[in-house]
């Protein structure tokens, strides 16, 4: 139990002195490597529900004595990044809240969860508007496609001080819109250009609305981004049309979709950049994901069995917290026993945007770099 | 009579340029060079505004890709001479690292014992005997190229030197952008435009700054990648001596952290690591340099104008 708590325990529990105590601190309340959430109303029980995976997804909240406070303490590794909600019961009813005490939140496209950062975690400035930095424009298009039998709309990001003279690297992420808005990737990229720490580069941003068969392996979709997509973008903007300045994105089930193209279409893609790729693979036996996996782990396996090269060079990350870390961890001694360069990289983070977010900056930068040693302005 | 030198922090955001030029009584046109900013050289309207539309832009940069396309010769002896430097410099990194994270950890270690003084001293010493022999492998590379080459009688490169002489004689001052240090270096050495300028003063910043300066010094404390190892680029054209300029300090910089500070400034020592931000101005008569505006130094005891930051 946190020391504060059991201070305030040992005090008298009034109304007024409970208020002065939330009043006076700020929750979830982080000491060290320990957190404690708070939460005051009338319950029967009151639970954290997260998605760290390696805990009971729910935890129970005590009630302090005979008062309407509840607390929960918790380990919290330092540069931790959790999302959570509160189920807070009374009789029959289950309310699924976000923490009242708690102003930070974070979107995803089901709604918003409440974060709480562990210390040491720093938000990333770079994903904050620079008004120092020259903003790229997002031009929509929509793009008739053969091979899936509709059109589907794809959006364009062009640098800022886009120009048609110069020849500009590709790069195509899944899920574009998504990205966009969880994790604020037009100012991430206005950023990080602005910094030299990336090229300027032409961003084809996808989105699929059926991602979870599209993006497990499916053929038709590796082909509508090598021999549609591609080939139109590269006819409409000035890029370099290069293996080495193209590059494929993707998290969760965007990564397979990424991994999956670029292995049937090897040499396509010189850059795959992998966030949290939903790689669940079996080595004996039956997988227990439910059957929206099973394209997933049949790519997974028969990529395991056979990687061949499909790119030359692979940003790769995970949140420690996912139930996918145990295949990510896998993956990268595989994707380097082939001979392509592979950077990996972990946070304490879960399957959610903002992670995705967070490891932005460190990916792009490793495959795209910028003349940030060179160019003085 | 050496030209007078205006060395001013970045102009995009605080444009500082037509202060100075008036302050130095420059009343008629000035000569540009934009060839950092490589294909967009030519966008100099906001520059031209800034200064009354009396800028003459001296184009090196596109004279330079006519030069190349023409002398397809001397085209392929500068690529052969850049991929020599970039081997050069590959090479010189990997020592570098290893001789600054000594120095690094020396600099934080706490106290100033003798002892620990004497080796802090050595390990900057070894950075600086690095570097100068990194210069000096640049410097050969350069002279062979120079002398095998012959650039300057080279009859595409003679021509645009003519024309840039013409422009030179009818203005009263040059004006010298930043952009990519690399390519307006070398723009700036196949022309050899200096000496063409007489005593007429210079105003520079950023990668202007710096190519003028005796020594180019590339830096950068939070690269997204690796640890931020500033490094020797080259020699400059050493048009104004005993400075290193740092434009954009403080966001390129690390101006809190001692150790780092202090370690730039005494590898560079006696020469004055200058923080060249916005307003930043540093005048140079020849001899000694005045800072102006908001320019500060970088001190060997790790502070920033002798103010802990």
């Amino acid at each position: 139990m946190s020391q504060l708590i059991q201070e305030l325990q040992r005090s008298r529990l009034t109304g007024p002195a409970i208020d002065e105590f939330l009043a006076k601190h700020t929750f979830p309340l982080v000491e060290g490597t320990s957190v404690t959430f708070a939460y005051r109303g009338r319950a029967d029980q009151v639970l954290l529900r997260h998605w760290i995976y390696s805990m009971p997804s729910t935890q129970a909240f005590a009630r302090l004595q005979d008062t309407d406070l509840w607390f929960l303490t918790m380990d919290l590794p330092e540069k931790s990044r959790v999302e959570y909600k509160l189920e807070v019961v009374n009789g029959d009813e289950h309310r699924l809240v976000q923490d009242p005490l708690n102003p930070h939140t974070a979107m995803d496209p089901y709604g918003a969860n409440s974060v709480v950062h562990g210390e040491g975690y720093a938000f990333p400035e770079w994903a904050l508007p620079d008004p120092e930095a020259r903003e790229g424009e997002v031009i929509d298009h929509h793009i008739q496609s053969d091979v899936l039998r509709e059109s589907r709309p794809i959006s364009v990001y062009l640098p800022a001080r886009y120009r048609r003279k110069r020849r500009y690297p590709l790069l195509v992420v899944h899920d574009g819109q998504d990205y966009m808005r969880f994790s604020v990737l037009k100012t991430v990229l206005d950023n990080l250009i602005h910094r030299l720490e990336i090229e300027p580069m032409i961003v084809a941003l996808t989105q699929s609305p059926n991602r979870l068969s599209e993006y497990a392996d499916d053929e038709r979709h590796a082909d509508f981004l090598v021999k549609e997509l591609v080939p139109l973008i590269e006819d409409m903007y000035p890029l370099r049309g290069t293996p080495d300045a193209r590059g494929l994105m993707g998290a969760s089930f965007g990564a397979v979709a990424s991994l999956a193209a670029a292995w049937r279409h090897p040499g396509a893609f010189g850059k795959l950049f992998l966030q949290s790729g939903s790689f669940a693979f079996t080595d004996i036996g039956d997988h227990d994901r439910g059957p929206v996996f099973d394209p997933v782990v049949e790519f997974t396996n028969a990529f395991r069995k056979n990687p061949g090269r499909p790119a030359e060079r692979l940003f790769v990350s995970c949140g420690t917290y996912e139930s996918l870390i145990y295949y990510n961890r896998s993956m990268v001694p595989l994707l380097q026993s082939t001979g392509m360069d592979v950077r990996y990289v972990e946070t304490r983070d879960g399957h959610n945007w903002e992670n995705w977010r967070d490891t932005l900056r460190a990916g792009l930068s490793y495959l795209f770099p910028g003349p940030l040693w060179m160019v003085y302005e | 009579m050496a030209s007078p030198v205006v060395l001013l922090g970045p102009q995009r955001l605080e444009p500082t340029l037509g202060l100075a030029v008036d302050a130095l009584g420059v009343r008629g046109r000035i000569a540009a060079v934009t060839a950092g900013w490589e294909e967009r050289e030519s966008e100099d309207q906001e520059l031209g505004e800034h200064l009354g539309g009396r800028i003459l832009n001296l184009e090196l940069f596109r004279r330079s890709e006519e030069v190349y396309e023409r002398d397809t010769e001397l085209f392929e002896a500068t690529r052969e001479w850049r991929q020599k430097r970039h081997r050069l410099r590959e090479l010189y990194q990997l020592r570098l690292k290893h001789a600054l994270k000594a120095a690094r950890l020396l600099l934080r270690r706490e106290g100033d014992d003798p002892l620990l003084e004497r080796e802090r001293e050595a390990a900057i010493a070894a950075v600086r005997e690095l570097d100068d022999h990194h210069l000096r492998g640049v410097a050969e590379v350069e002279t062979e190229f120079a002398d095998r080459m012959n650039v300057a009688e080279r009859p595409e490169v003679a021509r645009h030197r003519a024309e840039i002489e013409r422009v030179l004689a009818d203005v009263d001052a040059l004006c010298i952008a930043g952009g990519h240090v690399g390519v307006l270096i070398e723009r700036m050495r196949l022309f050899d435009l200096l000496p063409l300028l007489g005593d007429k003063p210079v105003f520079a910043w950023s990668a202007g700054a710096m190519v003028i300066s005796e020594r180019i010094v590339l830096f950068h404390d939070r690269p997204p990648q690796g640890a931020g190892d500033a490094e020797v680029f080259g020699r400059g054209l050493g048009v104004c001596k005993g400075i290193v300029p740092l434009p954009h300090a403080k966001h390129r910089l690390r101006l809190k952290d001692t150790a780092r500070v202090a370690l730039l400034a005494r590898r560079f020592h006696p020469a004055l690591c200058a923080a060249m931000d916005e307003a930043a101005r540093l005048d140079w008569d020849g001899a000694t340099w005045t800072l102006n505006g908001k320019a500060r130094c970088l001190g060997v005891d790790g502070t920033v104008d002798g103010e802990p930051t």
